[in-house]
């Protein structure tokens, strides 16, 4: 159990000018669960593997506690890591996949024996302990690929995309497994991947990473709730949050005929911006209201059917952009229908249209 | 009408036997075609030295004179038999501990001219190996290597390397680079994560490599014939050639094919013992 700590961690590709990972500062509290999230190409896989010794650091420090691990090799650092592929032994059983670590570390035999058939009931692979990886289903290999790493009993977890071959269903479940079993064992985990549900239910905190940058890391509810700026609002959400390029107009910022009162702060950077500002508004504070009532005008394009919700993708013919909007499930216009969408003012995030930073409401 | 109707089904079903057979014949034929001269060889093998020149399918006296003739003492077969396997040996265990580490070395790390170096590679295989013999007979007689092993190894090492460097680089570029990085991460050196999970893996594409190698240098003919002029140092291939009949016109074809025989047969083993271990897909199940 450890602390893990990056400390301006840059990598940058040979024959690449634009760092892949730039001066990351991260740091991840013992037994925390962390979730690496962003698109692909952002430098998530490269900042674990980074912390696995598999990436060279060009500048800047890595430390697991006290220990600076930046330029030992991975063996040295008293990781276990689960690929996005698992990478298991093929030629040896899922009992000599999970007890590989222990023989290398020359652990006695019995004691081996004992660790690995107790990760294998953990993971309810006691009967499968003599097969081959190819005998296994592709769920199978995920948790013996998780067995190889919890048998180790490690420092660190590292988890690069481990449920993005499995189908749906199976990764909804393996999710709750993989949350619930991290937080049984209690060791530090940083957990890569591209997909915000994931990161979202599974994290203790997710840092969100664009372009080798980290954007911000906080808890699930406070990214939600309080992104940090237009790219995260725009990446956490599903479907996302609406992004619209708003007016000044003296006092307020106008959205349709709606007049979203904002602060001075707003005013002031709205100034910078040319009097632009980007109100972020979540689908959710979007609704449909009647005709003459505060709001846009606006035409169905696309009607989402969630079953317990319905998404309406919305074109605002007036200012120029696409709104999503959630509606009653019972009560959702249709295919094509015009409809007037009013925005909840007190739900409204402000961006700066220069830098996309949050600006305080 | 009924009839018409019935002749066309029954045309149709014909045709559709023949697609049936065709495959099977096609194969049947490339089966032959291969086979016939290793047929002849066996068929003339057994026949008495005096009907030689018989044309008959099977002999129509079965005898194994030939094959006592062939290691008659004067012939030095028996020694010439053990010459080739050591040289064929050496060159194979040679070929696979340098191909396999060049592979690797190929297959895994990024340097520059990367690709200039394969192709130099295949291309060095594509000299006539004739071309070689001059200027070679010329540097091992100044370096006195006239009549030694190393005079046939060596230059059938440099012809079996590139085959075997590209087959297995090939054979490694498709194994995915995270089975290592997970034995890194597992507690393995680099060395150890290639010793103990990847040349297992690489088995299969070893042990083709290593059968192909072996078959190039058991039946090599022109340097063994031109490095070697003493008796005890000549390989099979060299002493079949310079087997005599009872006359000087006397070709003793019957000896010939007896020993062709003898010298196939070592091959035939090796690839029937290992064929078991040249099936594909030992390395799927590891991945998703």
């Amino acid at each position: 159990m450890a602390t893990i700590t990056y400390d301006r961690a840059t990598r940058v590709y040979p024959g690449s000018e634009h760092p892949a990972v730039d001066g990351l500062d991260l740091h991840i509290a013992d037994g925390e669960f962390l979730v690496l999230v962003g698109p692909s190409g952002c430098g998530k896989s490269t900042s674990l593997r980074m912390l696995a010794g598999l990436e060279d650091v060009d500048s800047g420090a890595i430390r697991i506690g006290e220990h600076d691990v930046t330029g030992l090799s991975p063996k040295d650092r008293d990781i276990a890591m689960v690929f996005q592929n698992y990478a298991l032994y093929p030629h040896m059983s899922v009992a000599d996949n999970m007890g590989f670590a222990l023989r290398m570390a020359k652990t006695p035999k019995p004691e081996i024996e004992q660790r690995v058939r107790e990760a294998a009931k953990l993971l309810d692979l006691e009967q499968y302990l003599d097969r081959k990886p190819r005998a296994l289903s592709g769920g199978q290999r995920q948790r013996v690929a998780m067995g190889r790493a919890i048998v180790r009993e490690p420092q660190v977890f590292l988890m690069d995309e481990p449920l993005s071959n499995l189908d749906a269903k199976l990764r909804v479940s393996t999710r709750s497994q993989i949350a619930g079993l991290q937080r049984r064992l209690g060791v530090s985990t940083v957990y890569v991947t591209h997909d915000q549900v994931e990161a979202m239910t599974m994290g203790d905190r997710v840092a969100v990473l664009h372009d080798g940058v980290l954007q911000q890391c906080a808890s699930p509810r406070e990214l939600y709730e309080r992104p940090a700026n237009a790219f995260v609002a725009g990446f956490i959400g599903s479907p996302p949050m609406n992004l619209l390029d708003c007016r000044l107009d003296g006092e307020t910022v106008r959205a349709g005929d709606t007049a979203l009162p904002v602060s001075g702060a707003v005013r002031e950077e709205a100034g910078h911006g040319g009097g632009s500002v980007t109100i972020g508004i979540r689908p959710e504070d979007v609704r449909v209201v009647g005709p003459g009532e505060e709001g846009m005008s606006a035409t169905v394009d696309l009607v989402e059917e969630l079953g317990s919700d319905v998404y309406l993708h919305c074109s605002v013919p007036d200012e120029g952009y696409g709104v999503v909007a959630r509606a009653q499930p019972r009560s959702a216009p249709a295919l094509g229908e015009s409809v007037r969408l009013g925005i909840r003012p007190e739900a409204v995030h402000a961006f700066s249209a220069v830098t996309g930073e949050r600006i305080a409401a | 009408m009924t009839t018409a109707t019935g002749d066309a089904r029954r045309t149709t079903r014909r045709r559709f036997e023949i697609k049936k057979w065709l495959p099977i014949l096609g194969v049947a034929g490339i089966v032959l075609y291969c086979l016939a001269p290793f047929y002849w060889m066996v068929v003339t093998a057994f026949r008495r030295p005096a009907d030689q020149y018989d044309l008959s399918p099977l002999p129509r006296t079965w005898s194994v004179e030939n094959f006592l003739a062939v290691f008659e003492p004067g012939t030095g077969f028996g020694r010439a038999l053990l010459n080739s396997l050591i040289v064929a040996s050496t060159t194979t265990i040679l070929t696979l501990i340098i191909g396999t580490s060049t592979a690797y070395a190929l297959a895994r790390l990024a340097f520059r001219g990367k690709n200039l170096v394969l192709s130099l590679i295949i291309a060095t295989s594509m000299f006539p190996g004739i071309s070689l013999i001059v200027p070679l007979l010329r540097l091992f007689t100044d370096i006195g290597w006239i009549n030694t092993y190393q005079a046939m190894i060596l230059p059938s090492l440099s012809f079996a390397l590139p085959l075997a460097v590209w087959n297995l680089t090939m054979f490694f570029r498709q194994m995915p680079q995270e089975l290592e990085q997970a034995a890194m991460v597992d507690g393995c050196t680099p060395g150890q994560a290639f010793r103990r999970i990847i040349v297992p893996l690489a088995a299969p594409g070893m042990f083709t490599t290593a059968i192909l190698t072996f078959i190039l240098a058991w039946n090599e003919f022109i340097i063994a014939l031109s490095m070697v002029n003493e008796q005890n140092m000549q390989t099979v291939t060299v002493a079949i050639s310079k087997f005599t009949g009872a006359t000087q016109y006397d070709q003793p074809f019957g000896t010939q094919m007896a020993a062709g025989v003898i010298v196939t047969i070592p091959l035939v083993i090796g690839v029937l013992i290992f064929q078991r271990r040249i099936i594909a897909g030992l390395t799927s199940g590891g991945l998703k």
